[in-house]
């Protein structure tokens, strides 16, 4: 099956969508490529201006800027990728309609295509955390797999709502409010330990986005981040959030393949 | 050239659903979920559908607009999937439908060449050796560093067509792309359709255009309203084919002229001395059709009902060809050397017929049937589209008439004497 996925044809495809998909990107703007560094350091001056200097909500979390500027990347790439591929099947409406090729493709090479801007993202990160002298352990090396439960997470939900945007052009504004929600109901902004309600608190982390975030934090920057696996001191409940990741992929990718052979009459 | 099949369509039906109500939105699909409303029309595009086609065939496959022939070929690409009935073909098929998939105007020439190429499944190294190749077929080496969105529609086009019959692959289905590009690469397409045909590749053609279909193609089929009426050896394919359209030419003929029979039958004289009746076209049996083979016998007759007294008139026919202006044939009793045709009283009928030349091609074609006096002054009668017939199966429909004389070919040796050769 694997052989059959990842085949020549396949590889070619995918390199040259993605490639296609970063040429223009920030085709026509004057400083092009640049942009994919400058937005997160431009964010980050923003986080640290609004939320260190005027709030002041670290409740004296170390590095906080830092760790303010990891969850929003993170969050952004989850919020871009799911968009980007929500439109991505429509959006290639006259290759689907005109060429057979595996649709998932589409759909996996815009996933790539947020999972570069992503990496280039974490290069301002590591840059800020050695700026700020953070003190860096082995623990770091959990961090490709933090961020491969939450590419695996947002690719199933891609597949879903870009199958379902094929037939309900709402989806869109649907999932945005649900992103809106999403952002506030995790801990992005705000530290875990704000919230002062035990069961919210354990409410909350059951989202494999605000675990994988916490996680990552908690990995990466300063041990004050609360991980679900202390929160439920290790008990099984720390597994749900992967369990909702596996379903979700499960869900999005069978419905996906069940819709996908009507793609090219529907769109 | 080997029997081996390489595509074969067994039985196969697409339907659509072309729902009354479309839930484009998740408010309207919750209500009809409800109401259980789910009435659609059922859209047969392409009903039962049976053939193959073998190794190293030229195959045309000819049908009028809306008769399935592009949902057969997105069956064929895979692009589509079967209702019923299934599809099966061997090796590698370039994919396209239309040319130039995926083509990005914010591109350059060159970025869309290795875009396109990765659609067609090759990979950048095996682009890099038909680079070459393709921007010297579509004759645009001067701008493959310009984007795209500057390039003229004939530049595009050319381009993607040098891209797929450059990538190499065992089936092509080529889709109606003859009718872009000038005649120079026109020319150059079909030089290369007579290079395909020697080796093993696979074409799928469809087209309208008679003569090129009838110059590759050995097998066709031919598609109306989603079934095959006609397949075979393209040239019975393609006579079929005419008929329909001559069929439908003659039926759109019939309800326009019941409009404006007014006009286009009113008689055209100033004096009316002598009426027109009864025009129409007889084959060599003298029995009325309008539909004709080329080649056929066609005569002209009408009769004419002489109102006053006249002497000596002129008798004649013109035939018009449908949206040519000048007349392709006419002649009369003058031309024809009857000087003195008589004196003819009130109540009088004449009888007037002419044969036309067997040499006319295809196509739609007016009579228009005249009477006027013995210097041509006054038009007694005259009526602009008397009749209306068709002429369909020449070998030659791209000119108005055939060539009468053998021609004469052969190389100049000057140490054999010239041999006659015929065509």
């Amino acid at each position: 099956m694997f052989k059959r996925i990842f085949s020549k044809r396949n590889r070619i495809l995918v390199r040259e969508l993605v490639r296609t998909d970063f040429k223009l990107r920030y085709q026509g703007s004057v400083l092009g490529y640049t942009w994919s560094l400058l937005r997160p350091l431009l964010l980050f001056v923003i986080l640290y201006i609004v939320f260190v200097r005027f709030l002041k909500v670290g409740n004296g979390i170390p590095y906080y800027p830092v760790y303010l500027l990891l969850g929003m990347v993170m969050w952004n790439f989850f919020l871009e990728m799911t968009m980007m591929s929500l439109g991505s099947i429509v959006g290639r409406g006259d290759l689907i309609r005109k060429i057979s090729i595996p649709r998932w493709i589409i759909v996996f090479s815009s996933s790539l295509s947020a999972l570069i801007n992503f990496l280039l993202n974490l290069v301002i990160i590591a840059i800020f955390m050695i700026f700020n002298h953070v003190a860096i352990s082995w623990s770091i090396l959990y961090l490709p797999l933090i961020f491969f439960e939450v590419y695996v997470f947002a690719l199933g939900i891609s597949f879903f709502l870009s199958a379902a945007f094929v037939k309900f052009r709402d989806i869109n504004y649907i999932w945005e409010v649900v992103l809106q929600a999403g952002f506030y109901i995790t801990p992005v902004l705000y530290p875990l330990s704000r919230i002062t309600n035990h069961t919210y608190q354990k409410l909350i982390i059951l989202n494999p986005m605000a675990q994988a975030m916490q996680d990552a934090r908690y990995n990466a920057i300063t041990h004050q981040s609360i991980t679900s696996y202390a929160l439920f001191h290790g008990g099984y409940y720390i597994f749900i959030p992967f369990l909702v990741v596996l379903i979700v992929l499960l869900i999005g990718a069978s419905y996906f393949k069940k819709n996908s052979i009507n793609f090219a009459e529907e769109i | 050239m080997n029997n081996e099949v390489v595509i074969k369509v067994d039985h196969a039906t697409k339907n659509f659903k072309l729902p009354h109500n479309k839930n484009n939105s998740v408010k309207s699909a919750v209500i009809n979920f409800y109401k259980r409303n789910k009435s659609y029309d059922l859209q047969k595009a392409l009903n039962d559908v049976t053939f193959e086609v073998k190794k190293g065939d030229f195959f045309g496959i000819v049908g009028r607009n809306g008769s399935g022939k592009s949902t057969l070929l997105k069956l064929l690409a895979g692009i589509y999937s079967p209702t019923k009935g299934n599809v099966a073909v061997n090796g590698k098929l370039i994919p396209f439908i239309e040319l130039g998939v995926g083509f990005s105007p914010e591109l350059t020439g060159q970025e869309n060449v290795y875009l396109n190429g990765a659609l067609l499944g090759f990979s950048r190294k095996e682009m890099n050796a038909l680079y070459k190749d393709i921007v010297d077929f579509a004759e645009l080496s001067k701008f493959m560093n310009q984007k795209l969105k500057n390039y003229s529609s004939g530049m595009q086009v050319r381009l993607a067509f040098s891209i797929a019959i450059r990538a190499k692959s065992d089936i092509l289905l080529i889709d109606e792309v003859l009718a872009v590009g000038d005649a120079a690469f026109q020319a150059k397409c079909f030089d290369y359709f007579a290079q395909l045909k020697k080796t093993d590749t696979t074409v799928i053609f469809v087209s309208h255009d008679r003569s090129s279909l009838e110059r590759f193609c050995e097998k066709g089929i031919l598609l109306n309203e989603g079934k095959i009426i006609e397949s075979g050896d393209i040239h019975k394919v393609l006579n079929t084919y005419s008929g329909i359209i001559m069929e439908e030419l003659s039926h759109s003929q019939s309800t326009s002229t019941d409009q404006d029979k007014d006009i286009n039958q009113k008689s055209n004289s100033k004096d009316k001395s002598a009426s027109i009746n009864n025009t129409k076209t007889v084959d060599k049996d003298g029995i009325s059709k309008t539909q004709f083979i080329y080649g056929e016998s066609i005569s002209i007759d009408y009769e004419v009902i002489v109102k006053k007294t006249i002497i000596n008139p002129i008798l004649g026919i013109t035939v018009w060809k449908k949206n040519i202006d000048s007349a392709i044939y006419a002649t009369n009793t003058l031309i024809e050397g009857y000087k003195e045709t008589g004196k003819f009283v009130k109540g009088d009928k004449l009888y007037f017929k002419a044969t036309i030349p067997q040499t006319i091609n295809d196509g739609e074609f007016y009579v228009e049937p005249a009477i006027a006096n013995e210097s041509a002054t006054i038009v007694y009668d005259q009526k602009l589209k008397a009749t209306t017939f068709y002429i369909s199966g020449s070998n030659n429909p791209h000119s108005l008439i055939s060539s009468v004389d053998k021609i004469v070919f052969h190389k100049i040796d000057s140490s054999i004497k010239p041999k006659k050769t015929t065509k």
